[in-house]
């Protein structure tokens, strides 16, 4: 069995979530859109979820739009609003380090659509300036698209801040909260945003279905066209058990948030003291409490990621690494680079991200296996860098 | 291991053969740092790559009076596909009592994915890194034994003196598409660690891009 340190990437489902989906697989098989009773049956499924989730974010249920994806709310909420409201401008301001789908879908924007995007710096913690923000905000600015907290050094920025900057020059703001949504505050009141994406499937629920939060009175173009259903902004059969499952896990996972950021941090830092202690030459990645309670991003020096990674592999460690050999695009991490770290020591960093089923026992076993993998590793390089050399 | 191998962090994976595997747990002939060679034992050496470009190789030959191979040692920074290759690579050439140094040069980076059983189409780059060196420290010997005419110098010009990228990478990665210095950049790594070598770079990616695309 696996000691699985991905968390990041997908999670395993609840089986309260399984059970919660399952009728509507072959009993509850109705289409939503149907008027007969199976349809309604199936609609009202879809609305229960709807109001569950609008009662989670503290918002109303019209302003909840099921999706396929993480990546696909995202797509929507950017290509979506900049697209209906050109006639107000045409720049959008994101940062460094979004993930793909915000800095691909900027891009082609960028390349195809005639806008112009401002990437903003982050810090040595992967946080933003709040003043950089600000001072980037142009008369033709129309959108900003900072993430809640970052998928691969987890540090989490300063929503409530940003969206006190976007408000005062009248700017909408979109978070993406795929990250997050599992461990942090999603009260959309109390956070003052007016797009936000979440996805199931970091939150032990199904993978291939999202959620948009649009605040009322934000215009969106669909990029998805058809029947009309979710309000006319993401047309196609609604995903009726998908639907229930995301609703089910996103209400166990905030109810259930309290203990287990207790128990997660506990758990992370107990983690990341034991590996800095024991291998010489590693740091932390990222904010060192303005981060996701599940991740531990940590650079090893003289050693490649890859490399690592299926040493560990082999006690049945499974994590991710940030090295250009693990992509598809041989660079390294642009999340790591935009931090300041130089290209040697990004290709030496490892994400572990834990979960629900981490234990004391699973991390025990990898502060134990790991010092004598990189002392290994460290031995067939032929590199010597110190700390000194990748000071920022 | 039946599930893939290695995950990376954009979401795709892949498998690495028996061979592979055994090569990177097993790796032949390293060098160790807690068990270093007497250097001056071996008469080619060849170092190449850089950590900032991910691999960086270094490796010691000892060839003999009739040019034959008879030791090969070698440390590599690198990821599994890297380790395993040129792990490969010290077999090959010192195998059945050594080749020759002319036979050595034309092992080719396919011959060695073939006798690893194949690696990942995406990792094939990889094992190419090896083979520089291999090249690299045969030269060395041809200089320290006063052969300096058989000194290889590859027909192509070295731009990035760290990395050791040379005017015809340049030319391949333009004809790949990589029409500006940010796109050749992010195929070749050049100027990375050579900042000096950017406006030559620049030059010659203007230059190939009028010779093949007017």
């Amino acid at each position: 069995m696996e000691i699985y340190f991905d968390h990041a990437a997908t999670t395993y489902m609840d089986p309260r979530v399984v059970e919660a989906m399952n009728r509507y697989f072959s009993d509850e098989y109705g289409n939503p859109g149907s008027f007969n009773t199976v349809g309604l049956r199936a609609k009202q499924a879809v609305d229960e979820s709807r109001k569950k989730i609008s009662e989670l974010l503290n918002c109303d249920e019209k302003e909840i739009i099921f999706t396929g994806s993480g990546t696909e709310s995202i797509n929507l909420a950017i290509k979506g609003f900049v697209r209906a409201n050109k006639s107000k401008g045409n720049h959008i301001i994101t940062q460094k380090t979004e993930h793909e789908a915000v800095l691909e879908t900027c891009e082609y924007l960028e390349k195809e659509e005639g806008f112009n995007v401002t990437y903003l710096d982050v810090d040595e913690y992967g946080l933003i300036s709040l003043e950089n923000l600000e001072k980037s905000i142009t008369d033709k600015t129309i959108l900003v698209s900072i993430m809640y907290a970052n998928n691969e050094i987890g540090t989490v920025q300063n929503i409530k801040g940003i969206s006190e900057v976007c408000k005062k020059h009248n700017v909408k703001f979109h978070t993406d909260a795929c990250q997050a949504a599992g461990y942090l505050d999603i009260d959309i009141k109390n956070l003052g945003i007016d797009l936000m994406s979440i996805n199931g499937s970091k939150l032990y629920g199904p993978k291939g279905i999202g959620l948009l939060y649009v605040k009322r009175g934000t215009m969106l173009k669909p990029i998805i066209h058809g029947g009309g259903q979710e309000f006319g902004l993401r047309s196609g059969t609604e995903n009726v058990p998908y639907i229930a499952g995301i609703a089910k896990a996103l209400e166990i996972a905030q109810r259930e948030k309290d203990n287990e950021i207790i128990r997660l941090t506990n758990l992370r830092d107990y983690l990341i003291n034991n590996i800095l202690e024991r291998i010489p030459k590693s740091f932390l990645n990222g904010h060192p409490s303005s981060r996701l309670p599940n991740n531990a991003n940590i650079t090893f020096l003289d050693v490649e990621g890859e490399a690592i990674m299926l040493m560990m592999n082999e006690y049945g460690i499974c994590a991710s690494s940030g090295s250009a050999c693990t992509s598809k695009t041989l660079d390294p991490s642009h999340v790591i680079l935009a931090i300041g770290l130089p290209y040697e020591a990004a290709h030496g960093s490892i994400r572990f991200t834990l979960g629900k089923r981490t234990t004391k026992e699973g991390v025990d076993k990898l502060i134990d296996v790991l010092p004598g993998i990189i002392e290994y590793l460290r031995q067939v390089s032929p590199v010597n860098l110190s700390l000194k050399d990748v000071e920022r | 291991m039946n599930m893939a191998d290695v995950k990376s962090h954009d979401n795709t994976s892949w498998f690495y053969t028996d061979t592979v595997k055994d090569h990177f747990f097993n790796p032949r002939n390293l060098v160790k740092k807690d068990n270093e060679i007497e250097v001056k034992d071996f008469n080619g050496v060849g170092s190449v790559g850089s950590p900032a470009c991910g691999d960086q190789m270094s490796l010691w030959l000892k060839i003999d009076e009739n040019e034959i191979i008879k030791e090969c040692r070698w440390r590599c920074f690198g990821c599994a596909s890297a380790i395993a290759s040129t792990s490969m690579l010290s077999v090959m050439i010192t195998e059945n009592g050594g080749m020759k140094i002319n036979e050595a040069m034309k092992v080719k980076p396919q011959d060695i994915v073939k006798r690893l059983d194949g690696l990942p189409a995406r990792k094939f780059h990889c094992s190419v890194l090896g083979d520089k060196a291999l090249r690299a420290a045969i030269n060395d010997y041809f200089k320290r034994s006063g052969q300096n005419e058989k000194v290889i110098v590859e027909g192509a010009k070295i731009v990035d003196k760290i990395l050791k990228i040379t005017d015809k990478d340049i030319e391949e990665a333009v004809l790949e598409g990589a029409d500006t210095f940010e796109k050749v950049q992010k195929k070749t790594k050049v100027g990375i660690s050579d900042k000096t070598c950017i406006p030559e770079v620049e030059q010659l990616i203007r230059f190939y891009k009028e010779k093949y695309f007017g």
